[in-house]
Formats: C-alpha cells, structure tokens, sequence
C-alpha cells in the first residue's frame, strides 16, 4: 500500500485541522501516488470536505505537514498550490452561472499548469460541450454542470486532481459518463483524490482506500482486501 | 449632453457596486481629489486638461488597485455596514483634507477653445463641442468597459469573482487580486469623470457627495450592475434636469429627482436590470 518515493504525489502527515470548537481533522496520514485512484469515504462530518479544502489551501487553521511533489504547500495560497498542479472539483460543481460553458472552462486552464491537456479533449469527451459552450452554464442541467465542473479542473492540467462528491444528485447514467473518464485521467499520470458518498462507486474505482471517522483515519487499505462487513464497521465506529 | 458627465460619474460606481456587491460612498470624493490632482497638474506644470487626464488615469488605477488591496480588502464580507463606515470615513477625510490643502474656493481648470466653440446643427440649435466630446467620451468609456468585462480574461474574472467569490477562491482565482483589478477600473473612470467635470463646472471640496447622490441614482435608474443601463440612466437624468431647468432654474435638480422617484416607484430593479 505504500507507493515508491519517486512517484509520490502527495503526502499528507500529521494532519490537524480546526473548527471553532473542535479538531475536523485529527493528526491524519494520507499519500497518493502518481496516475493513483484514492477514495475517501466517511459519514457525513467525517472530515472529507475539510481534508479537501485544507489540501488545496482553503482553510488557514492547519497544523502538520502536506507535502505535494516534495515540497509543503501548508500556508501556501490556492493560487499557488493551483499553479503548481493540484485542482479541486468542488462539491455542488461551483460553475460561475452567468458566465458561459467556454468562459467557465477557460477559467481553469488560466488559473492551472498549461499542459497537454486542451479545449479539444474536452470537447471530445463532453460533445454537449461543444454544442453549448456559448450557453449560459447555470442554464445548463445538473449532469452538464458536473461535466463543466470536471472539463474545468482538467483544463488547469494538475497532477492531481481533488474530486469531491461527483455523483452527489446525478442521475447514475450522468455519474457513469463521469466515472468512464478515470481510466484516461489515470493513464495520463494524473492522481486522483475522491471523497464519495457513495461508498460502493468509491471503493470499485479506487486503487485503495481511507475511511475517515470523526476527523480519524480508521482504515486504510486496498479495496480488494477487506470485506464490505469490515469496511461497515468502520465507517460508521460500530 | 449631461446625461454623459452623469454617466461617466455613475460607471465607476456601477462597476464597485455591481461587481463587487459594495457601495464606495467616497466615490464622489474620489471624483473630486481627481480634479483637484488635474488643477494641479494643468496649473503648476502648465499641462494641457487632456494630457494631464491621460497621465492622471495609470495613477488612478494603481491608487484604487492599492485602496482595495490594502484597505477595503479588510473589510469586504459578510456586513455591508463596515464597508459603508470606512469609505464614509474616507469621504470625510478627502474632504477636509482638499479644504485643507486648497481653501474653499470654488475651483475650474480652463478647457481652452473646446469649451466655448460650437457646433450649428441648423434650426437655430446649438450644441457646445466640449459638450458633444463628453457624450462621445460616455459612450466610449462604457463600450471600452463593456468589452472587458465581457470579451477579455480580466473581464470574465471579475464577472466569475462577482457570481461567486468563494468557488474562485477554490479553483485558485485570486478574489483578493481581482477585487483589486476592478477597483483599480472603477478608478480609472473616476479620472476619466474628473477630467470632464472639472472643466464642465466649478468644483470644490464640498462636491463630491453631490456627485455620488447622481452617480447613485443614475446607477439605480439604469438598473444595477448593468454598465449601458448607467448610459441610459446618465441620459434620462441629464434630460429630465435640463426640462426641470427650462421651466424655473430652481426646479433643474428637484427634476432630475422626481424622475427617478417615479421610476423607482414603478421599476424598482430600475431600466435594464442585471440582477
């Protein structure tokens, strides 16, 4: 379950986030490697979304070390942690609504690391796209918005790519288009972080795994090795 | 015609107030500490008004981008009020200190030839050539600002900062930049109005309420946020004051004030509403 220095993306160690009251997160070790699917999967107000924000540098009460690409990134602006090539699919899509589907997507290719990846991919993977991309993106249906949200992230060419809650009120077709684009992001190198509700989706796709419990990691693993029972047990601390 | 002046005090404040959801109520100060900047420049360096505005308008920029970044920036967020107290503190501090500086002398950078030359357009009308500049001014400063918000990166920043701030900040959109950018912006049409108004009419250290009361109702007439909007409100509020002025000089401003009362009775969002 370890990955080899050399293609270790992102080391997360000793990880402390706060609230007002509380620890989000609690002294929590997390790695993902290069063209690596991770899951995350916890209960609601397990920590998910806060590991996600403090990772990408959105959230200033953090304590412990996240290092990307060998370098620590805590106190760094999202500005450039973007730049350096880590880019968040938010949950609830975050789309600009009166801005159009290009604008949108030209967004994260400026804010990102100019790579490989350009509007022609995106546009071959997302055809609806291309046909609406002079559309207004609040006009669009809530699938197409989470196809902007995704097309965005990848446009800004990270290395690794934060996903949080890509399925959350999607119809399952829409979800399965998403899901289908994991295979090419992985083959192109790009690590992938997934926070998920749905713990079954996760832990298919994922190379392995962590459950978060009240800001703990409880179980870390490979999805293959553990049963369903044991994964239930944890993720809920019975 | 003064439905351009009125305009170009109004773009500034639309593009702060529209975009970044907040109300600079020392907007018409900052109109004001501009032409003061102007009186000086074409004074003691003996500069032509318009080079003098052309060299003022980089200075505005940097002056708002480092307003925003440095200042405001503090105090944008959740309540309005903070805002408001801090740029009312501004205004007062602009004020005094330009009564300070200058005295309470009403002041008025000469516009040469172009102030008083006309143009006959038959039918025994007139209209003055300065006059006719400031329309076409108006007309240019909001087209050139409707193409950046709307045709350029910058401009879809601001617009994407506007929609909502906290998703830019997630993606990695610098809010705090881009907050600056556009108020080095709304600037940069302060210098463009002050270039205007201070050969169009005297000013003193006490004007600048007086310009943001117009520039505000113009704003509201127009419809928020909406820059053409503010041309048309800018036209509408020249008109109906000049009307006001035909009848009885007294009744000039009360007209301008009773036309937008009426549309704010009956089109609250204003003319062209954006939101």
């Amino acid at each position: 379950m370890t990955t080899t220095a050399a293609s270790l993306l992102l080391a997360v160690e000793g990880l402390s986030v706060f609230n007002d009251k509380f620890r989000a997160i609690d002294h929590v070790d997390i790695s993902v490697g290069a063209g690596e699917i991770v899951s995350i999967i916890g209960a609601n107000g397990a920590g998910k979304s806060t590991l996600l924000k403090a990772i990408i540098g959105q959230d200033d009460r953090v304590e412990g070390k996240i290092s990307f690409a060998g370098s620590d990134i805590v106190g760094q602006a999202t500005e450039t942690i973007v730049a350096s090539g880590i880019m968040l699919v938010p949950e609830g899509r975050r789309l600009f609504p009166s801005l159009t589907v290009e604008e949108n997507l030209r967004l994260g290719w400026s804010v990102g690391r100019k790579g490989a990846i350009g509007f022609a991919d995106v546009w071959r993977q997302f055809p609806i796209l291309a046909e609406r991309r002079m559309q207004k993106a609040g006009s669009l249906s809530g699938g197409q918005q989470q196809m902007v949200a995704l097309g965005r992230a990848l446009l800004a060419n990270p290395r690794l790519l934060l996903c949080d809650e890509i399925s959350l009120g999607l119809a399952p077709k829409v979800v399965n288009e998403l899901y289908a684009l994991v295979p090419d992001i992985k083959r192109r190198g790009i690590g992938i972080l997934i926070v998920e509700q749905d713990i079954e989706r996760s832990l298919t796709v994922a190379d392995r795994f962590y459950c978060l419990l009240e800001g703990k990691v409880t179980l870390a693993g490979r999805p293959g090795d553990v049963t369903r029972d044991v994964v239930m047990k944890h993720y809920f601390g019975l | 015609m003064l439905g351009g002046l009125y305009t170009l005090f109004a773009t500034g404040l639309s593009l702060s107030a529209g975009v970044m959801r907040f109300v600079n109520i020392a907007h018409g100060d900052f109109i004001v500490l501009a032409c003061y900047a102007l009186l000086l420049l074409t004074t003691m360096l003996g500069l032509n008004p318009a080079i003098a505005t052309l060299a003022v308008l980089p200075i505005a920029f940097a002056f708002g981008f480092g307003l925003q970044r440095f200042l405001l920036q503090h105090v944008v967020g959740d309540n309005v009020l903070l805002v408001i107290l801090v740029t009312f503190a501004l205004s007062i501090i602009i004020e005094n200190g330009l009564l300070e500086g200058f005295g309470a002398d009403p002041q008025k950078i000469s516009g040469g030839w172009m102030e008083t030359a006309t143009i006959a357009l038959g039918h025994g009308i007139n209209v003055g050539v300065f006059q006719v500049v400031t329309f076409a001014a108006a007309v240019i400063l909001v087209a050139a600002l409707d193409l950046l918000l709307y045709r350029t990166g910058i401009g879809a920043k601001i617009r994407a900062v506007s929609d909502d701030v906290a998703a830019a900040n997630l993606i990695g959109l610098s809010s705090v930049r881009i907050y600056a950018i556009a108020m080095g912006i709304s600037f940069v049409t302060v210098g463009v109005a002050a270039g205007f108004m201070s050969i169009w009419t005297n000013f003193d250290p006490a004007s600048g309420p007086t310009r943001l009361l117009i520039a505000f109702e113009v704003i509201v007439l127009g419809g928020l946020g909406s820059l053409w909007g503010s041309l048309v409100g800018g036209v509408v509020l020249g008109v109906a004051q000049s009307i006001g002025g035909q009848f009885d000089i007294a009744w000039q401003i009360m007209a301008g004030h009773i036309v937008f009362l009426i549309v704010l009775a009956l089109r609250p969002q204003g003319l062209f509403p954006k939101y």
